[in-house]
């Protein structure tokens, strides 16, 4: 099970909050098809925000085929957003985490990394770019 | 959505209540949808309890209508049964005990969830056996919603949000508690509030009252969607604007002006930037008069 977190400071809609969060769980494989999504009572009141918010968010996620509702039970995980096995990302990752260490060492610091990834991923990967602010 | 049908759980036509000789409220129109948190935002004196006072049957109209449920609330007990009203200061007979407070409640009451008021008070690390008046005020306003909420209300009216004066931790802690419940029966919810901060987060529609007037109620992604501010040169009040079906709020310096309006489902002219409004600078648009005028100044003896 996933917990919620807003951004309070955030202009973006508290629904899309979730939306994104679920979708960002589902990117990483923190939830998987099968799993449940928190239920809307816990969520509304650990956030101390309208029910009707989160059950947007929810159909949201159903029309982008992601999840279904089961009635009286809850809703569910059905499908993933995680590309490539998972196996692969860890390893991925590790490279990247090696990568940061030799940027470090060479003397360039936090911003200037994101600098250079975002700069690298425009320039090598426009599409995804555009469809992560679309 | 909950309730995502027409049915209306209040309604105002022309409403009216007077004191003396001046209103309190005065044609006052309301239309309220089933499942719905709703805002009552206004000033002090602006209406509000008025407002509320007439719907839980307090208050006989002096003008027009009101009805909840499809029904007159005043001197209707029947009626009552199924209203929650928790009034600001959450008053409570401050000797009794919460656990008297819970069993005084099944006697007065033809419907009530003894089961629900313990489970809650429980949960919220409520004593049973401690006179309410040396309880804080936070845990105060708790009881106060759990008793409120034991009737299994169909409409939940809240007074003047009972923690607007407490502070920022049992006020989030009391808006859990109602969240919580409101998600697990489905009431719909009615708070006056003057604290503007989380509003946004909490109620998905919003009735602004000013001067005994309403000046704006409908669901609160609409009235977002249907404002945006403006901003550009130096413009006369009058000019009329593409996209514009009303200026709400304009301010202005010797160069540019400031606008919140109204839109009119048209595309806005380009020349203004044009920026999307969130609900507090909805809110105190609606709520700010003309500003200083010419009268004010002369009243004063000062330059305008």
């Amino acid at each position: 099970m996933i917990e919620f977190v807003l951004d309070s400071r955030s202009k973006v809609n508290t629904y899309v909050q979730l939306v994104q969060q679920v979708k960002q769980a589902l990117r990483v494989g923190l939830l998987v098809p099968g799993d449940q999504l928190p239920k809307v009572r816990d969520v509304a009141q650990s956030l101390a925000i309208n029910p009707n918010t989160v059950l947007k968010a929810y159909r949201e996620l159903e029309i982008e085929g992601l999840a279904e509702g089961r009635p009286g039970v809850g809703t569910f995980v059905t499908a993933t957003l995680a590309r490539g096995a998972l196996a692969d990302q860890a390893e991925l990752r590790a490279e990247l985490v090696d990568w940061v260490r030799r940027a470090q060492a060479a003397g360039l610091t936090a911003e200037d990394v994101t600098a250079l990834v975002a700069t690298t991923m425009r320039a090598t990967f426009p599409a995804s770019l555009k469809e992560e602010s679309a | 959505m909950r309730g995502s049908g027409m049915e209306l759980v209040l309604e105002a036509d022309a409403l009216g209540k007077r004191y003396g000789s001046s209103w309190a409220l005065r044609d006052c129109a309301l239309r309220l949808p089933a499942g719905r948190v709703a805002a009552l935002v206004g000033p002090n004196g602006a209406g509000k309890s008025t407002l509320l006072h007439l719907a839980v049957g307090l208050l006989r109209p002096d003008a027009g209508a009101v009805r909840v449920f499809d029904q007159a609330p005043y001197g209707n007990t029947k009626l009552l049964a199924e209203i929650g009203f928790v009034a600001q200061d959450t008053p409570l007979y401050r000797d009794l005990t919460a656990e008297e407070l819970v069993t005084l409640g099944g006697k007065l009451n033809r419907r009530w969830d003894a089961a629900l008021v313990r489970h809650r008070l429980a949960q919220l690390g409520i004593p049973p056996g401690k006179p309410v008046g040396t309880l804080s005020g936070g845990q105060r306003a708790q009881v106060a919603l759990a008793l409120a909420l034991a009737k299994r209300p169909r409409l939940l009216l809240l007074l003047d949000e009972p923690v607007a004066s407490l502070d920022p931790l049992a006020r989030r802690e009391f808006m859990q508690s109602l969240m919580g419940s409101v998600a697990e029966s489905g009431t719909t919810v009615l708070l006056s509030s003057h604290i503007l901060g989380d509003l946004e987060r909490v109620c998905d529609y919003l009735i602004v009252l000013h001067s005994a007037e309403v000046k704006l109620a409908g669901p609160v992604e609409d009235l977002l969607d249907g404002h945006r501010q403006l901003m550009g040169p130096r413009t006369a009040d009058d000019r009329s604007i593409a996209g514009v079906a009303a200026v709400v709020r304009a301010s202005h310096t010797d160069r540019q002006s400031t606008l919140l309006v109204r839109t009119d489902g048209d595309p806005i002219d380009p020349s203004w930037t044009v920026r999307d409004v969130d609900l507090e600078d909805l809110i105190l648009a609606y709520l700010t008069d003309g500003g200083p005028t010419r009268a004010s100044h002369e009243e004063w003896g000062v330059p305008a």
